[in-house]
């Protein structure tokens, strides 16, 4: 053990201080560490630079000194050198911490749990191994959906994919967050230390519902975790319709209500047979329409919704996914 | 006896020619400049209100989580973007370049005017046309994008207002361009022959700094701006995955221009803080050598950590690590130049006027602000405060207390100049004081609440995330800082009523050019050419004479009409 992972223990805390939440992973500790080593030599720079001040400014006031102050020196080599070198000498110190830190935790174990976590406009989709899924967003003051589930201390990894636009990762109490990019993989990891619900926050701008794209982290112990895997499994005698609902709620609610009520999108229930009007004319609404809506959603928009377009969800459906989705629509007619 | 060379009747730039094509077809740069400083004023107005918009809708109880509709999101996405993209592209980066600089680049040179006045005046009707382009996109657009304007969601997947914010922006960027270029060259040729370059005031050290950042980082955005309106309107791919593009691409261009774009902001504050700090301790400047070249040092490490905004953004861990390094090297000269302005006050005469004020407001302020960064430049803390309200508050203890509390100081310090009054009365220093209180109220909690985690550009918090008290002292806050720059502008604005005689040439004792032309100015700067050149520091060329209420040189030309009115006995 290093002087350095020695340090950092003396930052580990159960509780939320000042400045952070409780520490629920591992490397949360050493993080605080880096953040105090700065926080204290910030500190004493600042009192310095302010206490200086307010002294000339009181000792050298015009009123005291008059209008022609007595001469003194416009340069030292020598104090310019020393207040140049002594704070690079702190700023080499902090870097070097940053860096091993996050070397360490951009670089996950290669014993770790992979979990899949999808992001779109507004919401998280988590999939795991055993093809157990569970999402999370929300809607109304409330979080839905059963949010990210972990083991207690097992190194875990968050493989991040984003659908439609830049989203980010974030989980205060774990120290992590990563950008969700586009087109490409992004990822993170942590090893929870702290059995307890955690917030997730999307952290980067999404557009008007942002600011929903909240869920929560369930640290539960390794024998729990094995339970939760295999209830939340696809039952393999679900109906297309029971399939369908399980989909519609991890990709559509964020925007489709079936109550009737107007979120982002129309509400989706009732509709399936009827005649819409859509921009440019009117249409009835079938399986085509319903698969066209899905994977192409800006060819035929519904009159009142052309602000506010869908992403497609071609590559992330399958047929078989759009024919669940479509029994279920039309069971919510019938 | 009482000055007679200061009279309200006296021809001066201000009355010389009348009528509103006289202002709006000018060529002088000091019109120009005044009327840069009044657009600027109003876009500031613009986006304190967008800014107060965002904190009222955040004050706990102002909006229920649970019952916030998509219109009220959208409204509140939509105040954060009009007020970033505002202040950063209206107010700050014209701010103290275009409308300090303008007024003050040519006469601190002895020079009756810029290198290129015309081009001066296409710079001010480009900003003007791109200006209300902007405003006009961002208020009737309904445009949530943030100032950032990240694709995809800005290609993709919101409004079409977009387009004509992004060409707006460009045009702007026209204008920064060509106000940088005009500065460069006006620089280098028109110094008198005495003033080498180490005899340059700092003020213009800090402006050349910026006008090479200008020129040479401005084209980069244009450009990038210009591929998101191709990759929208032509469907051509460039940062959209769907259509084989990169958005991370995006976010390096965008940084490119934007990182050293702080600086832009940031070091003409720099400036005037040295002119600030020697003029009002009476002292030479201490280390003039290191705080010139310490912007220069900036304005070249300006371009070369950009990747710091983006160690989370999916770049390499590599690239991560050695922006990481480099950004630390930005923290060395401005560190020496805090150090400096101190040092300057150390066995000084200080002089409690209110530029000085704000100028002391600055070295706490930016000393915040700074130190912060610190924060930010260290890859494992920085990952938990991206993009979290600990950047929100270092940002705006960056650019509201380096540039725009240096920007009004600058406006105090040289108000005599420009319109003959002095502003240093209780009012104005009650706006200083309460701005300085409400900004420290408004943003230390922010950085409290971001590093537990309190995710910015969120139109609603649930109380049970537990930022309620975080949110409730900034609010507050912002309403006392609301309070405080409206009085600070109350007391400018009423100097215009106030009947007597006019500001002596030179009210603070300040040793650069422009206090030898009377206030304010005639058309040509100074009234007999050139004045003299001397250090710009060397306080013992002039002295305090009680019946100017103001400094007059100690070794006045026998062939200064000025002082020869003054000092008969002089003659």
């Amino acid at each position: 053990m290093n002087m350095y992972t020695l340090l950092s223990m003396m930052f580990q805390h159960q509780k939320e201080d000042f400045f952070f939440p409780s520490q629920a992973s591992e490397n949360a500790a050493t993080v605080d560490f880096i953040f105090y080593f700065i926080f204290y030599v910030s500190l004493f720079a600042f009192i310095t630079i302010i206490l200086a001040t307010a002294i000339f400014a009181w000792r050298y006031r015009r009123s005291k000194v008059g209008m022609t102050p007595e001469d003194s020196p416009h340069h030292s080599t020598t104090i310019e050198l020393v207040w140049s070198i002594v704070p690079s000498i702190f700023m080499v110190m902090m870097f070097w911490y940053g860096f091993e830190d996050y070397t360490e935790r951009r670089t996950a174990p290669s014993d770790s749990y992979e979990i899949q976590a999808k992001a779109s406009k507004w919401q998280w989709e988590f999939v795991y191994p055993n093809g157990a899924t569970s999402y999370g967003f929300v809607d109304a003051g409330e979080y839905l959906g059963k949010g990210l589930v972990v083991p207690f201390g097992k190194n875990v990894r968050i493989r991040l994919e984003s659908s439609d636009v830049l989203h980010s990762f974030s989980v205060p109490n774990f120290r992590v967050k990563m950008d969700v990019v586009p087109g490409r993989y992004t990822d993170v990891w942590f090893k929870a230390i702290k059995m307890g619900d955690f917030p997730i926050f999307c952290t980067e701008y999404c557009g008007t519902k942002h600011s929903r794209m909240l869920s929560t982290v369930h640290v539960v112990s390794e024998e729990d975790f094995a339970v939760w895997l295999k209830e939340n499994q696809e039952d393999p005698n679900a109906t297309p319709v029971d399939k369908g609902k399980r989909l519609f709620a991890a990709k559509c609610t964020a925007c489709h209500a079936v109550d009737g009520s107007v979120k982002i999108g129309p509400a989706l229930n009732g509709k399936y047979g009827t005649t819409e009007n859509i921009v440019g004319g009117t249409v009835m609404i079938d399986d085509n329409y319903i698969r066209k809506s899905i994977l192409n959603p800006k060819a035929d928009i519904v009159v009142g919704f052309e602000n506010v377009p869908m992403t497609s969800f071609a590559g992330q459906l399958s047929d078989d996914d759009i024919s669940n989705i479509t029994a279920y629509l039309k069971s919510l007619t019938e | 006896m009482a000055p007679t060379t200061n009279t309200l009747d006296r021809t001066n730039y201000l009355n010389a020619t009348k009528g509103f094509m006289s202002w709006f077809w000018t060529i002088d740069h000091k019109r120009l400049g005044l009327m840069y400083l009044w657009s600027v004023i109003s876009c500031f107005i613009l986006g304190g209100f967008f800014a107060m918009k965002i904190r009222l809708s955040l004050m706990p109880g102002a909006v229920d989580f649970a019952t916030q509709t998509a219109e009220q999101m959208n409204a509140y996405n939509n105040a954060f973007t009009v007020h970033g993209a505002v202040m950063i592209f209206l107010v700050i980066i014209p701010s103290i370049p275009a409308a300090l600089g303008n007024f003050v680049v040519p006469m601190m040179l002895g020079a009756k005017d810029v290198a290129f006045p015309r081009l001066n005046r296409f710079s001010y009707h480009l900003w003007l046309i791109g200006a209300l382009l902007f405003v006009a996109t961002l208020i009737i657009g309904n445009l949530d994008t943030g100032w950032t304007f990240y694709p995809p969601y800005s290609t993709g997947h919101t409004d079409p207002s977009v387009i004509t914010a992004v060409l707006a922006a460009f045009i702007l960027g026209f204008s920064s361009i060509f106000t940088g270029l005009n500065f460069i060259v006006t620089i280098h040729k028109m110094r008198p022959p005495e003033m080498t370059w180490f005899k340059m005031p700092l003020f213009l050290w800090a402006i050349y700094a910026t006008a090479v950042i200008q020129v040479l980082a401005t084209p980069v955005i244009g450009i990038s701006l210009l591929l998101i309106l191709v990759e929208k309107t032509m469907q051509i791919g460039i940062f959209t995955p769907e259509l084989g593009g990169d958005p991370v691409f995006f976010q390096h261009l965008f940084w490119f221009y934007s990182h050293p774009a702080v600086y832009i902001m940031v070091l003409p504050g720099m400036g005037i803080m040295s002119e600030l700090f020697a003029t009002f301790s009476r002292k030479p400047i201490f280390g003039y050598r290191s705080i010139a070249m310490s912007s220069i040092a900036i304005a070249i490490f300006s371009f070369i950590v950009w990747g710091h905004h983006m160690f989370i953004s999916g770049q390499s861990q590599l690239m991560s690590v050695i922006f990481s390094a480099l950004t630390f090297s930005v923290a060395v000269p401005s560190a020496i130049k805090v150090f400096n302005w101190i040092s300057t006050m150390y066995k000084g005469s200080i002089s409690f006027t209110t530029p000085m004020l704000y100028g002391m407001s600055i070295i706490w302020l930016f000393g915040i602000g700074g130190l912060t960064g610190l924060f930010l430049a260290t890859l494992g803390t920085d990952i938990v405060f991206h993009d979290t309200y600990f950047i929100v508050a270092h940002f705006h203890y960056v650019m509201v207390g380096s540039a725009l509390f240096g920007f009004i100081g600058g406006i105090h310090y040289w108000w005599p100049k420009m319109y003959g009054k002095v502003v240093d009365g209780p009012l104005a220093k009650l706006g200083c004081l309460l701005s300085f209180v409400g900004f420290n109220m408004t943003f230390l909690p922010q950085f409290v609440g971001g590093s537990k985690g309190m995710p910015r550009r969120y139109a609603a918090y649930g109380t049970e995330q537990g930022f309620d008290d975080w949110n409730y002292w900034s609010t507050m806050g912002a309403m006392v800082l609301c309070a405080g720059l409206s009085i600070a502008l109350f007391a400018l604005l009423r100097s215009f009523f106030v009947k007597g005689t006019l500001a002596p040439a030179n009210p603070w004792g300040g040793v650069t050019l422009e206090w030898q032309s009377p206030s304010p100015p005639p058309e040509h700067n100074f009234e007999i050419a050139p004045p003299v050149v001397g250090d710009p520091y060397d306080m013992t060329l002039v002295e305090y004479v009680s019946e100017e209420e103001g400094f007059l040189p100690v070794n006045p030309r026998s062939d200064d009409p000025c002082v020869a009115d003054v000092k008969p006995e002089d003659a």
